[in-house]
């Protein structure tokens, strides 16, 4: 009785590793953490209970380098990866990533064509945006109950003493020392796009350099206020909002001068199972799945009829996911979208002059 | 037959048994053993050939080498190489580049190029890329077109830049590796002080790895002794325990490290719970001139305190005191700078409400996320490397030899400075080799803990490996690197002596 059992185990496991191997399977790749587990919840798993394709799911830290090196090696092993706007303009530009045709998007329920349904500018030539995200800054509010409200705050050490969390980049921390410092969020690229800008804006984090903690991984900054390492931290606001709601961190949001960003899917060059990862593609970002996955973390779909069908958080049904997005009109008072354009050109030069400026 | 005979007893080579001389025959036999023992090492010999040799040559050249614009440009370079960078920008330029851009827009290579020559001109690649989808449209004189296009195409210094991008052999890459910038006239000049990093950080792997491999030699060599002197069973215990670590991830070991020594940290704690914060606090303070200032009364607990104490810091030392004072006194120095009394008195309010409420006031020391942190993570993974090799040499001094010399007078110093000391010398070159050449090239350690005064050089190798994607300035760095540690064994060798070293 017992060995029968195990035959038939056995077997049927054989035929379901046939019928997966007949699917065939892809590699996911994105940003780890949090994130990932929304796209799990959200896009993988009705995916495979819709297709039966094995997905494997892979961590990394942005940047292009594994891309570039995949596709100039002649070795691509990723099917498609989750990369920012900058990293999608410049490995297009650089033909590293496949382009891709937005006939294969499904249009929005009610029928608007899915070029119209996407939020202006999150379509590009090879890659297909799916949230809207930001750099934004926390604190403890069980430390600081009078807590910093404006971007100015966080370079305030002698209203707020204590260490500070930054990304170890310079983008988004040059345009928030800039707002810090009194620049509008929509005279900020002018501002940095001149000599002076960028001097003003290495003086206004020379105010803070001593105190700061650099972090790089997104898991991090959370990590580095739950333990008192740091009083408050720039951090994404998707994961500052998962250690709320899911690990009941006492940690509060400052939504003042934000910079947001898109996350979207490319294909690199090449990838090996390119015709399922252009399923899974359009899988991911039909209406449903985009607002599927607002309800795992508090990203904003790329979707315009996304919006409305955005509830609460999955676990639970009285944290209205809403107002948490980066969009929300009372957190998108004073935000500034990063150009990717200016990056793309600057890059370079600032990651220089930020790397000598660490260094001194 | 005889005159053979007679030859070969007068002076002509011995012969061996079927005749011929016995030199070539013992030649032979040489040969065919020393084939079988190249046998044995070819595989070793092919791998490292395949996954070290190769690859480090063509990736040193790749750092000389950057063929992505000659590849892609084949009108623009050939006249962009004759030009002497100096005279005026000519209408054939203009229309050669016209004629790329035309067809790198095409193959969809546009980008490549646009990238390679932004990493000589910052705002090139929006240049080329827009100029690129108007090129089609463009009519002569095809330099005021482009000029139209983007008004920095009329800058000779773009066009200098191309140059430098345009040529595929070029020492820019390397001398960017140590601070020089090379024009596309072949002018050489300094990088602009606020940009120089490189030299500094060389300087920095250096001085972080000379201070590692000292701590491992003053930290290792009783240890090393102990294992060599101690009996058998207790010795094979210490092994162990050396050993231990040794097996262990360096990635945990180096994590274990941050939960040491982080602010809210077990050795901050520690210091914290025993008031060992304090004194060294009042030690520091000490050597720094502020005896007079005491950590109380600066760090904010007691108020009136510490306004009282700032008429006499302002005194003293102005309003900005020199290096570190505490944290706390140095911010309500810098809030009475700003906001005069009331300032002062405000921000002495709100730390003493922090410090009450979460024990701010309790000044907790930077340990981790700095050269600190890194010197002391780096000292204990490389400390086996330094005491294995000491061990095995000492476990070679015979002890009646120590005996003898004392026997003959010597007090215990001399015994052992001018006895003990010298045999494990042979030790001591090749742990301290073993340990700064392993620092120098160290990444994982600095990575996690070094926060930015604590990176070293590879870390930003890696950097341009993954993040700028420079790959020939990240081939230069490493060269230069290279150079660095031969230079060392070099030095070593002239010093030392490389066959004085033992490793077991």
């Amino acid at each position: 009785m017992k060995l029968k059992n195990v035959l038939i185990g056995a077997v049927s496991a054989i035929a379901l590793a046939g019928a997966a191997q007949a699917a065939g399977q892809i590699t996911v790749v994105s940003w780890g953490g949090a994130y990932s587990k929304s796209q799990v919840e959200a896009y993988h798993k009705p995916f495979i209970a819709k297709t039966g394709v094995q997905i494997i799911s892979e961590d990394y830290n942005g940047g292009l380098a594994e891309v570039k090196a995949q596709v100039e090696a002649g070795n691509v092993t990723w099917d498609i990866v989750d990369v920012e706007l900058s990293d999608a303009v410049r490995g297009c530009d650089e033909g590293l990533l496949e382009p891709i045709d937005k006939s294969i998007l499904t249009a929005a329920p009610d029928g608007t064509p899915a070029e119209d349904d996407f939020i202006e500018g999150t379509l590009t030539e090879c890659a297909v945006a799916t949230i809207v995200w930001s750099t934004i800054y926390a604190y403890d509010k069980s430390k600081l109950p009078s807590g910093p409200t404006t971007m100015a705050d966080f370079f305030d050490l002698a209203k707020f003493p204590g260490k500070r969390g930054l990304r170890k980049t310079p983008k988004a921390n040059l345009e928030f020392a800039l707002i810090a410092d009194g620049v509008p969020a929509s005279e900020v690229y002018d501002v940095l796009s001149t000599d002076e800008g960028v001097d003003r804006a290495f003086a206004k984090l020379d105010q803070i350099k001593s105190e700061v903690v650099w972090w790089e991984a997104g898991a991090q900054p959370p990590q580095l206020l739950a333990d008192g390492e740091v009083v408050m931290t720039t951090a994404y606001n998707g994961r500052v909002f998962n250690a709320v709601a899911a690990e009941n961190k006492p940690f509060e949001i400052v939504w003042d001068g934000q910079v947001w960003d898109l996350d979207l899917w490319v294909i690199p060059k090449g990838a090996p199972n390119k015709d399922l990862a252009l399923d899974f593609l359009a899988f991911s970002t039909e209406t449903e799945q985009l607002a599927a996955q607002a309800s795992w973390i508090s990203y904003g779909p790329a979707r315009k009829s996304s919006a409305p069908l955005v509830g609460s958080y999955a676990t639970k049904p009285d944290l209205d996911m809403g107002p948490q997005m980066p969009t929300a009109p009372e957190n998108f008072k004073n935000a500034l979208q990063n150009d990717f354009e200016f990056w793309a050109d600057n890059q370079d030069e600032l990651n220089e002059r930020f790397n000598a400026w660490l260094a001194q | 037959m005889a005159e053979t005979t007679t030859e070969t007893t007068k002076n002509a080579p011995l012969l061996a048994a079927d005749g011929t001389p016995l030199r070539r025959k013992l030649e032979q036999a040489l040969f065919v053993s020393r084939m079988r023992a190249l046998g044995l090492v070819a595989p070793l010999l092919a791998f490292i050939l395949a996954v070290f040799i190769i690859p480090i040559v063509y990736f040193m050249i790749q750092g000389m080498h950057n063929p992505v614009y000659a590849d892609r440009m084949p009108n623009s370079t050939p006249i962009l190489q004759a030009w002497d960078g100096q005279s005026p920008v000519t209408e054939e330029m203009a229309e050669a580049m016209v004629k790329d851009l035309i067809l790198t827009r095409d193959n969809r290579e546009i980008g490549r190029v646009a990238t390679r020559v932004n990493q000589e001109f910052s705002g090139a690649r929006s240049m080329f890329t827009s100029s690129a989808r108007k090129a089609e449209r463009m009519e002569p004189p095809f330099l005021e077109a482009l000029v139209d296009a983007d008004k920095d195409w009329g800058k000779q210094e773009v066009w200098r830049a191309i140059k430098v991008a345009a040529t595929s052999w070029t020492p820019a890459y390397y001398l960017a590796a140590l601070d020089f910038q090379y024009a596309g006239d072949g002018s050489i000049t300094r990088q602009d002080a606020e940009r120089r990093i490189h030299v500094a950080l060389f300087v920095r792997t250096m001085e972080i790895s000379l201070i590692v491999t000292i701590s491992c030699f003053v930290l290792g060599y009783p240890v090393a002794w102990l294992l060599a002197e101690l009996p058998v069973r207790k010795a094979n215990l210490l092994m162990i325990l050396v050993l231990l670590p040794f097996w262990t991830s360096i990635l945990v070991r180096t994590t274990a490290w941050i939960a040491m020594l982080q602010g809210q940290g077990v050795m901050n704690d520690l210091m914290v719970f025993t008031g060992l914060n304090q004194v060294i606090l009042q030690i520091s303070m000490l050597f720094n001139d502020y005896k007079d200032l005491t950590v109380s009364s600066l760090c904010g607990i007691d108020v009136n305190a510490a306004l009282g104490s700032i008429p006499a810091a302002v005194e003293k030392f102005g309003a900005s005191p020199p290096g570190t004072l505490t944290r706390c006194g140095a911010e309500i120095l810098a809030a009475f700078e700003q906001g005069g009394e009331s300032g002062a008195r405000s921000h002495a309010e709100a730390l003493a409400a922090s410090a009450q409420r979460w024990g701010y006031g309790d000044e907790r020391f930077s340990m981790i996320y700095n050269k600190l942190g890194t010197i002391i993570a780096m000292t204990h993974i490389l400390l086996p490397f330094m005491i294995l090799p000491l061990y095995s040499v000492m476990k070679t001094v015979p002890p009646s030899y120590l005996r003898a010399a004392k026997s003959m007078g010597a007090t215990n110093w001399t015994a052992f400075w001018r006895v003990y000391f010298p045999q494990t010398i042979p030790g001591i070159g090749a742990g301290a080799l073993l340990v700064f050449i392993l620092a120098i090239g160290y990444y994982i350690t600095p990575a996690l803990v070094g926060g930015q005064d604590g990176q070293m050089i590879s870390n930003f190798i890696d950097f341009h490996m993954r993040r700028s994607l420079n790959w020939s300035l990240a081939a230069a760095l490493g060269g230069v690197l290279l150079i660095i540690v031969l230079f060392f064994y070099w030095l070593y060798d002239r010093i030392v002596g490389i066959d004085n070293m033992k490793l077991g």
